[in-house]
């Protein structure tokens, strides 16, 4: 058994913020009540989270582990390591593996590889269409019955409109959320950065911001049309905000997600460093307020870290030539206080939500800290300061735009399953 | 007013002082042209690696024999020569070129931003001989050259530029150049190539953005030709006449421009499509000057950059001449 003493007990679920004990018990929450009355037997674990925030465990729905096929990149053991540095409790892993995981054996494999070296839970994303080809629709139900949450064919969008709806209509009918990567290709072909100004100063090929929004208005659409939950992933753009929140004010099942570079840089901080590349593109400052507006306000339902491992060899090339993607697991959750709650903008319960439930609701399920409950727990400060050194990441790439950041506030334990998979 | 500079990768951050310095340094390189015996032995010894990862004619000729008419020895890659194709990465290239010693990377290169990647990892001067859709550095100072020696000043022109603005990197080298200098620019082009975001890529200087060919000339001083870069298209908007029908630059139209207007273009030229040969060839055109000042410039950017002087600014041999050049500029 595991006691969690002293801390300031964070759950949006029952929306208490109150100084709480937390007696974990194997995998289950056995008993939470006020600080020193929950009695725990002597040979209990006790973890001392004075001056600490005790959350939820941290749910991060949209990440890139790159096994099988890219281990140069990532690991499961890897990946799952560095998202327990993050404090995530459970990630979601997308299909864009090689192979796709687009049928129920490459599950089965991402999951028995979690179990053997995953720090963290791993809940795989399918591919929505065989190969993430955008032509015929992938085996989800096998998926599903392997273990999949979602499905998405991220990297790209789904490719037509037709084959989003007919995704749309079978995940309806095997509730599960259809994970969206808005882009319409075409608007974006060879862009590396977003469209403006500094794109168009910098010589780099911009996308418009209508590369994402018109895709996301053809996905409200059909997620009208066919009932589905849709799920926006990285969303970054006002103008698809505005169609987030059009969706949600008509009763539509559509949620979204916001990365933190992207509620954090704009387009203006790129400058020929392939660390700032990544897709969607880091926008215009006034998207970034949309963004920041839309997290405080509802609109956005999650914070997700898109964490793209790509190695030195193939990202620490010309801009022009770098794939897109950066690290996440392990500076989301400071960006997050730095840019959301030590701003002003949101309330620290509101932050949390945005870390647990809010995912949780994405996917259809609960996380609340409460007797009964999965032992998960992110305890965090709000103090400590830090300064993000990515050499000491246990991931295998170095791609983050944040290495050498100062920050105040950061995991300081994570827990899964009632363990201690990470200390801070 | 003495200036150093590690790299010339761009004309953008470098303020006024440092462009009319690099400028004034490129006279003495002027009057050498015209001398029957070039060459010099200033850099004798020192050696200049000439990376071209496109294709170019003019330009690394123009380097090379700068080059040579300093002393200095050259070595030369070519992007069909390089192992690029055979999956070598830019960086290794740069560093296997470097391991040979030279005392300065030439480079140019097809994305933006390469010779800034490349500079981060190398202790040599790297000079940007066109990188992208970004900037041309020798390419802008030369024709700020060029027009200081027409029309006496490169300060408060009006200045037109006609073309695919949004890929030029030598349109976006002259606005960062002549900008500081109080120039106003008029870009125009069709639509998709002229986007308004032109109008503040660089802040302080008055960019105006228009379609209209015959309301881009009215008043200028300077007109810049840009050649209609097909190559980088992935799929050319306009057909050949559309474009000639709307923005070719022929003898009737430069008439709505100043009297003393004059004409330039980076080359090559496409004539009948962007030009006629008449504008081209006549009085007003400054193409071949253009040519021979983009040596003079190129001299002057390898001296500063690798002659390690660190006591004079310019060369004994040069320094009366430099001198006497010096009231004239801006």
């Amino acid at each position: 058994m595991l006691l969690i003493k002293n801390g300031r007990v964070v759950d949006p679920a029952s929306k208490r913020d109150a100084a709480l004990d937390v007696l974990l018990d194997g995998e289950k929450i056995k008993e939470v009540g006020a600080a020193g009355k929950v009695s725990a037997p002597q040979d209990a674990q006790v973890f001392d989270a004075k001056g600490l925030i005790v959350a939820p465990g941290f749910i991060d729905i949209h990440v890139h582990l790159r096994e099988p096929g890219q281990e140069s990149s990532e690991t499961i053991e890897t990946g799952t390591r560095a998202a327990a540095r993050g404090g995530f409790t459970a990630v979601c892993c997308m299909p864009n593996t090689k192979p796709v995981n687009d049928n129920a054996s490459v599950t089965r494999f991402i999951l028995d590889r979690a179990k053997v070296a995953g720090s963290v839970r791993v809940w795989p994303i399918g591919a929505a269409s065989l190969g993430s080809k955008g032509e015929a629709i992938a085996e989800i139900a096998g998926m599903k019955e392997a273990g999949i949450v979602g499905v998405s064919d991220d990297g790209k969008p789904i490719a037509t409109a037709k084959l989003a709806r007919q995704v749309m209509d079978y995940c309806r009918s095997l509730d599960l959320p259809v994970i969206e990567h808005a882009e319409d290709v075409s608007l974006a072909a060879s862009a590396v950065m977003r469209e403006g100004v500094t794109s168009t100063r910098l010589g780099l090929r911009g996308m418009p911001a209508a590369a994402e929004s018109v895709c996301v208005a053809r996905d409200v659409q059909l997620a009208e049309l066919s009932g589905a939950r849709l799920h926006i992933a990285h969303l970054s753009a006002k103008a698809s905000l505005e169609q987030v929140r059009w969706a949600k004010s008509r009763g539509l099942r559509v949620t979204c997600e916001v990365t933190p570079h992207h509620f954090t840089l704009i387009d203006e901080d790129v400058q020929y460093d392939s660390r700032f590349k990544m897709n969607p593109p880091l926008a215009a400052r006034e998207d970034r307020e949309a963004l920041l507006a839309g997290l405080a306000d509802g609109t956005v339902d999650a914070i997700a870290t898109d964490h793209a491992p790509h190695e030195p060899a193939i990202k620490d090339v010309e801009f022009d030539r770098a794939p897109f993607g950066i690290l996440g697991f392990e500076t989301a959750l400071a960006l997050a206080l730095e840019q959301l709650v030590q701003s002003g903008r949101i309330s620290l319960i509101r932050m949390v939500e945005l870390f647990t439930t809010g995912p949780a609701r994405v996917l259809g399920i609960e996380r609340k800290i409460t007797a009964g409950q999965p032992a998960d727990l992110t305890i965090f400060s709000t103090e400590r300061a830090w300064t993000y050194n990515v050499k000491e990441s246990p991931s295998r790439s170095r791609n983050s735009p944040f290495d050498g950041r100062n920050f105040k506030g950061g995991p300081m334990a994570t827990i899964v399953a009632g363990r201690i998979v990470c200390k801070g | 007013m003495t200036h150093r500079f590690r790299d010339l990768l761009a004309l953008e951050p470098l303020d006024a002082d440092e462009l009319g310095f690099l400028l004034d340094q490129s006279k003495p390189f002027q009057e050498i042209q015209k001398h029957p015996l070039k060459k010099l032995a200033t850099l004798r010894g020192k050696t200049v690696a000439l990376a071209f990862f496109e294709t170019s004619t003019r330009t690394r000729i123009s380097f090379g024999t700068a080059a040579s008419r300093l002393g200095a020895d050259t070595m030369n890659l070519q992007a069909e020569a390089s192992s690029l194709k055979k999956g070598e990465t830019l960086l290794d290239t740069v560093f296997n070129l470097n391991a040979m010693k030279p005392d300065c990377l030439v480079m140019r290169h097809a994305a933006s931003g390469a010779p800034h990647y490349v500079a981060r990892h190398l202790d040599i001067p790297v000079v940007n001989a066109g990188d992208g859709t970004h900037e041309h550095p020798s390419q802008g100072l030369l024709d700020a050259l060029t027009i200081r020696d027409r029309l006496g000043t490169i300060k408060n022109l009006n200045v037109t530029i006609l073309g695919d603005i949004l890929h030029s990197r030598v349109a976006r080298s002259n606005i960062h150049l002549l900008g500081k200098f109080g120039c106003r620019f008029t870009l125009c082009g069709p639509a998709m190539w002229v986007p308004r975001e032109l109008e503040k890529i660089a802040p302080g200087t008055a960019i105006r953005c228009v379609y209209r060919i015959e309301e881009a000339l009215e008043g200028a001083d300077v007109i810049m030709m840009l050649r209609v870069q097909t190559e980088r298209l992935d799929d050319p908007p306009l057909s050949a006449a559309d474009y000639i029908l709307l923005y070719q630059l022929n003898a009737s139209r430069l008439r709505l421009a100043n009297r003393d207007a004059i004409v330039l273009h980076p080359g090559p030229i496409n004539r009948g499509i962007e030009i006629t040969p008449e504008v081209a060839d006549g009085p007003q055109s400054c193409v071949l000057e253009q040519v021979t000042n983009g040596v003079a410039v190129r001299m002057a950017i390898l001296y500063l950059l690798t002659s390690g002087a660190t006591e004079t600014d310019t060369h004994p041999a040069l320094e009366v001449k430099s001198k006497e050049s010096a009231n004239a500029s801006d």
